[in-house]
């Protein structure tokens, strides 16, 4: 995990719900690629060929809700997004995407502070996300520690792999 | 210490005395569930992990009940993948196309025992809560590392209870009760809580109409429904749970409770209007909206009771020519009993159109696609955008009654009336 990313922003609303982000119908899909072509088809049908590798999604409140489907977060990194940053995630997408090692940030104010289009930085060591275009600066909720520890061995399959042992005898 | 039973629940899986709401807890899972639409992820991220065999092949479920039967060739491969999966694991419990919607077939089978933690890779799993179980939804990953270690990390959650009192008016029902609590609290009312119904009105409620509550948890971003333990659960369990098990009741003075009244006594039957299920009107404010297609089905209300309000309602009359109307009951056995009791004469007889059991239009993956400009009324538990089909499709979710009703009129309607 980097601990500075630079990326530009696309927007999205409130309640960002699992059928908007990889509808129903894509669901007998499992590989990466294929799952990234219908990321966010729900909110915008065209959005798989405008999204770039190392962009930033940028929403509301409640982002993830719905299913428990885990085609949802990997459509989105496989799309290459560095990071997702909202005001606040649903728990089962937010679990997934630590779990399959996509970067979920919380950050009060946000989504009505920062513009489609525009570059942000975030420093993780600080704990600082930054608007490049208009300077503005928020602050970066950290991830608990437990789940700070998947994503640094990038992902529960290969912090499984580390700590199989210790799990299973716990 | 006083705890809540969702603390209770998860310091008995952690081999621990007491847990308290933020603590992290390592727990042991009783029951994991997956099916056949989540089930090849999940299967690909264990195979991942490097372990061979799964912890407990005994305590895996496995059911087909989202794309049954299988609607595409991909639909045919992904079964044909997870029946292997079943081979080799040798996996006892599994459920092939023929059972019904996981969240029905658990607990009839038995599956579901009070005081124990219940996993399922589908978010709808909160529903078991309501036979006093800790019952929540993962994703694929997590449930590989259940698959390999029989383990689970959970943040132990704080509890907000609905007291539910009042007495229910006719044609109102579980759904019209939780769908006005989540229009009170928002689509995140209660994240990452469990979210406990109790009170007066809930003990006087049926097993299944507890599982509509729990059902919905979820939908305002609870971890997990639940209901404690009664005569009423303990008469559901008889000749489905054959071992001993344990009851949980959360302590009055738990420090992680959070306890919300609601009076039920003057509520009129309530509708989700689109696109999100916090977007709750009382029907007469939507009274007459025209309808395309009605569901009636689904882990939300899909059960005999909800079968049995819609039957009272249609039978002797036709569904409108401007609806199409689609009976699915959420099981093999509820499909049965429904037969036995004349249910499906009268929805064959009034033109419904009656189809085998499983999840149906809920998810826009299987059967009843919803095209542009469609509108849908649906006793299930999600109306967000697309969710049926078409991102510029509509979906309504109302309870049996109010689904059966608006099924004769061809618009929404006060059953009521």
């Amino acid at each position: 995990m980097d601990n500075t990313i630079k990326g530009k922003v696309w927007k999205f609303g409130d309640d960002v719900d699992t059928d908007a982000i990889l509808p129903g119908r894509y669901l007998v899909l499992t590989g990466e690629k294929e799952l990234a072509a219908c990321v966010m088809e729900g909110c915008d049908p065209d959005f798989s060929k405008k999204v770039k590798e190392g962009d930033i999604l940028v929403a509301g409140k409640n982002f993830g809700c719905g299913s428990s489907r885990e085609h949802a977060p990997i459509s989105i990194k496989g799309a290459g997004v560095s990071a997702v940053v909202a005001e606040s995630f649903a728990r089962i997408f937010y679990r997934n995407s630590v779990n399959i090692g996509l970067l979920l940030i919380e950050a009060k104010g946000i989504s009505k502070n920062v513009d489609e289009g525009d570059e942000i930085e975030i420093d993780m060591e600080e704990g600082v996300l930054k608007d490049l275009n208009n300077s503005k600066e928020f602050k970066i909720k950290p991830l608990p520690e437990f789940m700070r520890g998947i994503m640094k061995e990038g992902g529960l399959i290969s912090y499984l792999k580390n700590h199989l042992a210790e799990i299973k005898d716990e | 210490m006083s705890m809540t039973m969702a603390e209770k629940i998860l310091a008995r899986a952690a081999r621990l005395d007491e847990t308290k709401a933020g603590n992290i807890v390592m727990a042991d899972i009783d029951i994991a569930m997956t099916h056949d639409l989540t089930g090849p992820l999940s299967v690909k991220s264990f195979q991942k992990i490097g372990v061979d065999q799964v912890w407990d092949p005994e305590k895996i479920v496995v059911l087909f009940d989202h794309q049954v039967p299988a609607d595409s060739l991909e639909a045919a491969q992904n079964h044909i993948f997870m029946r292997e999966f079943v081979e080799n694991q040798k996996i006892t419990n599994f459920y092939d196309v023929r059972e019904g919607v996981c969240h029905q077939v658990l607990p009839e089978k038995g599956h579901v025992v009070p005081g124990e933690v219940v996993v399922g890779s589908d978010s709808h799993t909160c529903t078991h809560g309501a036979l006093g179980s800790f019952a929540t939804g993962i994703g694929s990953t997590d449930m590989a590392m259940v698959f390999a270690t029989g383990k689970l990390w959970f943040k132990v959650p704080e509890t907000i209870k609905f007291e539910i009192e009042g007495k229910l008016g006719k044609q109102v029902y579980s759904k019209d009760v939780v769908l006005n609590i989540i229009g009170q609290i928002g689509a995140d009312g209660a994240n990452y809580q469990a979210c406990e119904f109790g009170g007066e009105t809930t003990s006087n409620m049926s097993v299944s109409d507890r599982m509509a509550l729990c059902n919905m948890a979820i939908e305002m971003g609870g971890k997990t429904g639940l209901v404690e333990v009664d005569d009423k659960t303990i008469n559901y369990l008889k000749g489905r749970v054959n071992k001993p098990y344990e009851s949980f009741s959360t302590d009055e003075d738990a420090e992680s409770l959070t306890t919300m009244y609601v009076n039920v006594t003057d509520l009129e039957p309530q509708i989700a209007c689109p696109h999100n299920v916090d977007n709750v009107k009382p029907v007469g404010e939507v009274e007459g909206t025209p309808i395309d297609q009605i569901f009636m089905g689904s882990c939300t209300n899909g059960r005999l009771d909800d079968l049995r309000v819609a039957a009272e309602i249609l039978k002797g009359k036709q569904v409108s020519n401007d609806v199409r109307m689609l009976v699915i009951p959420a099981s093999r056995e509820i499909y049965s009993q429904a037969l036995e009791e004349g249910l499906m004469n009268i929805f064959v007889d009034s033109g419904a159109l009656v189809c085998n059991p499983c999840c149906g239009p809920c998810l826009g993956g299987h059967v009843g696609f919803l095209g542009p400009g469609e509108v849908s009324l649906s006793t299930s538990n999600r109306n967000f955008k697309g969710r049926q089909g078409s991102s510029e499709a509509e979906v309504y979710l109302s309870s049996a009654a109010v689904a059966a009703a608006s099924a004769i009129k061809g618009v929404i309607t006060d059953p009521r009336k």
